[in-house]
């Protein structure tokens, strides 16, 4: 079973994250990290190569030289090797720009031995967009099952199932592989590297690969080849009047009047 | 809307959700006042999508108060739950149509139908849109973004936009001249690719008897605070017309159900009132409600980070402030 993991170095969520003019994120701020919700498609990864017996997990990020970082991180908990595109020209791509370079990677490693299942995590904390699994599907012609809270290899039968939570019903989807599977927060509990998997993680091999080494035309992705331009990018006001109370045995009727006059009740 | 919206007049397609029964999703009203709005006098359509058995009627008397000028029931030979299905779909009506802008409810469905068109028609695509205009020609759509704290407006520099726009986002208006949308029938067989995702289970949720989390205008939202017990707060919400939601935490306590869940992962809620009991307002959470209209939070810990964010903040033992709270409002409105 060869497992193909994508994942996204972003800044952390808990530091203060602002917009460049232009509406990109800006990353020159340090503290970035992998990506929360890619940490659970690594476990994913990780728990079915170990139940496959014999499985290969690879990492494959796109991003600057930091973006590094966010496969090291899935090197540390367990994945055997990484691929890094890096290439300036890849600067300002949107989801779909992403999602086109990060298939071409998946092909070139299909090249050589197929790749079994690509997984992903539901979302990017920064951009929040949830398209790259879909769009990373289609552009790899893969099925595509979304938003998994549990993942299910049957090996015999080369089928892979999932469940997943909609807001209106629950879901069970089943493909045959190769396929794709975004998982979300709710499949599992990743694994908190351990001072083995760092020291191990020092020698596995990260592969930098540029849009060149994949057949990719600059010209489809980054700045150049978004189909969205940011025009205006600010932060939003800050709250003013704003109103903080101990209660002391009536900040309920209190808060009622507050509400009713401010014609919110 | 601007005169030269007649020069760039191509329709609008609009993604008409329905549950099993043929009820609208409490988006779609939103999402054709939206189109409405955006397009002035030219043409708007709405894509109807059936499985093979799926009898469930267009309901086109609501449908046509809100303006819709045409509904394209597209049939396919497929489940239409799967998103490549329901992509494939969209497509034929997009082509049936001639639309250049399709506005699709944010839920995480339909972004992997938004992300499928943007890879099989090349479209650009914005998600959790809060307003979307027609500038010079172009679609220019505007989000708030990084949980809330930043705003943008994006233009779709490809031909098609496909538009994923916030639940609650902008309020449902019936149109000021009624229609009766024309239902025009087609027949689909989905592609190869997007055959390949079988549905094993699929269990629809039970009415909560509540006004939908992603679009009510108030929400009333417990955390670990309540210990699981949401009395207080399921009183409240009845009293205003409340949607009832969760912190994560709460949700795998099993104290509520997961679709309740608010937060970056979970629904996304701008409503006009967001009340937090017992809400200690962690990054993830804010990441889901920050966009919310006017803020007020109870809570017992000073330090509890909603404070940071809330209009109006009660430093206190919820269970004696909401049901203070409940009956104070009873009482200034009788």
């Amino acid at each position: 079973m060869r497992i193909v993991v994508v994942v996204k170095h972003v800044p952390d969520i808990q530091a203060e994250r602002t917009l460049t003019p232009d509406g990109r994120m800006d990353r020159d701020q340090g503290d970035g990290t992998l990506n929360e919700l890619d940490e659970n498609a690594v476990e994913a990864a990780l728990t079915l190569a170990q139940e496959a017996d014999g499985g290969e997990v690879i990492a494959v990020t796109v991003g600057p030289p930091d973006a590094v970082d966010a496969v090291r991180r899935a090197l540390q908990m367990g994945a055997d090797e990484a691929v890094h595109v890096l290439d300036d020209a890849i600067a300002g791509s949107d989801a779909l720009g992403t999602a086109a370079v990060l298939a071409a990677a998946v092909r070139r490693l299909g090249a050589d031995v197929p790749v079994d299942l690509v997984l992903a995590g539901m979302a990017a904390l920064d951009g929040l967009t949830s398209l790259v699994p879909a769009a990373l599907a289609a552009e790899l012609d893969l099925p595509a099952l979304t938003l998994a809270t549990s993942v299910e290899v049957d090996a015999a039968a080369g089928t892979v199932s999932v469940r997943r939570e909609l807001d209106h019903a629950d879901e069970v989807l089943r493909a045959t592989l190769p396929a794709l599977v975004s998982v979300s927060d709710r499949a599992n509990e990743p694994r908190y590297p351990n001072f083995a998997g760092i020291m191990a993680a020092r020698k596995k091999p990260v592969t930098v690969w540029t849009l060149a080494d994949l057949g990719v035309d600059a010209a489809t992705v980054g700045a150049a080849g978004a189909r969205t331009r940011v025009l205006a990018a600010a932060p939003r006001p800050p709250r003013t009047d704003r109103v903080l109370v101990q209660d002391s045995g009536d900040a309920g009727v209190a808060l009622a009047a507050w509400l009713v006059e401010n014609k919110l009740a | 809307m601007s005169e030269d919206l007649a020069v760039t007049a191509a329709a609008v397609l609009v993604l008409l959700d329905h549950a099993p029964d043929g009820a609208l999703r409490p988006a779609v009203p939103e999402l054709v006042t939206l189109a409405r709005d955006v397009v002035g006098a030219a043409a708007v359509a709405g894509v109807w999508v059936a499985g093979p058995d799926d009898e469930a009627p267009v309901p086109t008397d609501a449908l046509g108060v809100l303006g819709l000028d045409a509904v394209h029931r597209v049939r396919v030979d497929a489940d239409p739950h799967v998103a490549a299905v329901l992509a494939d779909a969209v497509a034929a009506a997009r082509e049936a149509t001639g639309a250049a802008l399709v506005l699709l409810a944010s839920t995480f469905e339909n972004r992997d139908v938004a992300a499928r068109l943007a890879v099989t028609l090349g479209a650009g695509v914005v998600t959790d849109a809060d307003a979307v205009q027609i500038e010079d020609g172009t679609v220019v759509a505007a989000k708030t973004v990084l949980a809330g704290t930043w705003t943008t407006r994006c233009a779709v520099r490809t031909p098609l936009a496909v538009v994923c726009v916030k639940a609650g986002a902008v309020v449902a208006q019936e149109a000021a001249r009624p229609t009766t949308p024309e239902v025009v029938e087609h027949v689909l067989a989905v592609g190869a690719g997007a055959r390949r995702v079988q549905v094993v289970e699929h269990t629809e949720h039970g009415d909560s008897g509540r006004p939908d989390l992603a679009s009510a205008q108030v929400v009333v939202v417990g955390g670990r605070g309540t210990e699981g017990d949401f009395a207080p707060l399921t009183e409240l919400a009845d009293l205003l017309g409340a949607a009832v939601g969760a912190t994560r935490v709460a949700t795998d306590e099993g104290w509520i159900d997961r679709d309740t869940q608010i937060g970056q992962t979970g629904v996304n809620v701008a409503p006009r009132l967001y009340i937090g009991a017992g809400v200690s307002g962690a990054v993830h959470h804010r990441g889901g409600m920050q966009a919310a209209g006017v803020i007020v939070a109870v809570n017992n810990d000073p330090d509890a980070p909603i404070f940071e964010i809330a209009d109006y903040g009660v430093v206190g033992d919820l269970f004696a402030v909401l049901p203070q709270l409940t009956a104070e409002l009873r009482r200034l409105r009788a």
